[in-house]
């Protein structure tokens, strides 16, 4: 399984993630430079990581979304290509309407930066496929614009078809308001696609994916990521 | 001198049209900005304040035959990039038209 992750001026996760991919999965990850205009042509995930991209300037992610490296990324996932998204990288899915919604300002207006805790709700795609459905997992946030918002009636289709993965919960589980760090709707954390293969998630699995940092459940999200692509050779 | 003061660069007939756009969230969508500020403005003892919205202002400098086409010009850059119309909607104004 070949990893891309794309680099904008202003990622600053983008070590982060290739180290963790890198270091739980033995992989090969490569860097890809905003500014290209293809993949390498081997590239079976793509991951946008997260930071500031462009200075979080105009909207979170807006211009990014915009890189000419995006229609290539683009390309790759409507063709059933994996593609991950992390915080500022979930932003860019949404700009990019590869995702629905859309990701405003924390209803507190303060950057949160802290342990979370999430509820898997959707174990049938290649990201959660090893984790149990239900199971709370731990995965740090570190967001300025983390509200997910989308219109009701698609709110209600969301959901209906199980496209929330991740949830704000409390330590035992329970996705109650208090438990919502930053207002979004129905404590959604994360959501993929329709087809399963295109995920974005404000939290960062990439700093839980060592015990020396304090968690390793990130390092079941690639090793999901890893099972499902050599079972399904996505 | 700043470039949007510069003349037309095609030569002939072309002029450059001020632009401006405004943008605000569509309506039910939480202005989380907009009410810190309400807020803040109620402390301030500001008692006849009913409600706040936050926005964005944005100014582009155009160069086209007409005003229309200025505007034309400036609608693609919203639907482009200046303007998410999954929260966003935008009103334009070209100086002169």
């Amino acid at each position: 399984m070949n990893t891309a992750v794309v680099v904008f001026p202003g990622s600053n996760c983008d070590q982060d993630v290739m180290h963790a991919v890198a270091e739980t999965l033995g992989t090969k990850v490569r860097a890809v430079w905003h500014r290209e205009t293809a993949l390498p042509a081997d590239t079976d995930l793509v991951i946008l990581p997260g930071g500031f991209s462009f200075g979080d300037y105009l909207r979170c992610g807006a211009m990014a979304a915009r890189s000419p490296i995006m229609k290539a990324v683009a390309a790759h996932g409507k063709r059933g290509g994996l593609l991950l998204g992390i915080c500022n990288g979930f932003q860019i899915l949404t700009e990019s309407e590869l995702l629905p919604g859309a990701l405003l300002p924390n209803r507190t207006l303060d950057f949160i930066c802290r342990p979370c805790f999430l509820r898997v709700e959707n174990v049938s795609n290649p990201f959660t496929a090893n984790f149990s459905k239900g199971q709370c997992v731990q995965f740090p946030i570190a967001h300025g614009d983390g509200l997910y918002t989308l219109p009701e009636s698609e709110l209600k289709t969301l959901e209906e078809r199980g496209g929330v993965v991740f949830r704000y919960c409390s330590p035992d589980g329970q996705a109650e308001d208090e438990s919502n760090p930053n207002g979004s709707a129905n404590n959604i954390a994360g959501i993929v696609n329709e087809g399963g293969n295109i995920l974005g998630l404000m939290p960062h699995p990439e700093r839980a994916s060592d015990p020396l940092l304090g968690g390793a459940d990130g390092r079941v999200f690639w090793r999901s990521l890893f099972d499902a692509y050599r079972k399904g050779g996505r | 001198m700043e470039t949007h003061l510069l003349p037309g660069r095609r030569g002939g007939r072309e002029v450059i049209h001020r632009v401006s756009i405004f943008i605000e969230l569509q309506e039910g969508v939480l202005d989380i900005q907009g009410k810190a500020v309400e807020r803040s403005l109620v402390s301030l003892g500001h008692e006849t304040l009913r409600s706040v919205k936050v926005g964005k202002y944005i100014q582009v400098w155009v160069e086209g035959e007409s005003a229309e086409a200025a505007r034309r010009e400036a609608e693609r850059m919203c639907d482009d990039l200046l303007v998410n119309g999954v929260i966003e909607q935008f009103r334009i104004e070209v100086e002169g038209e």
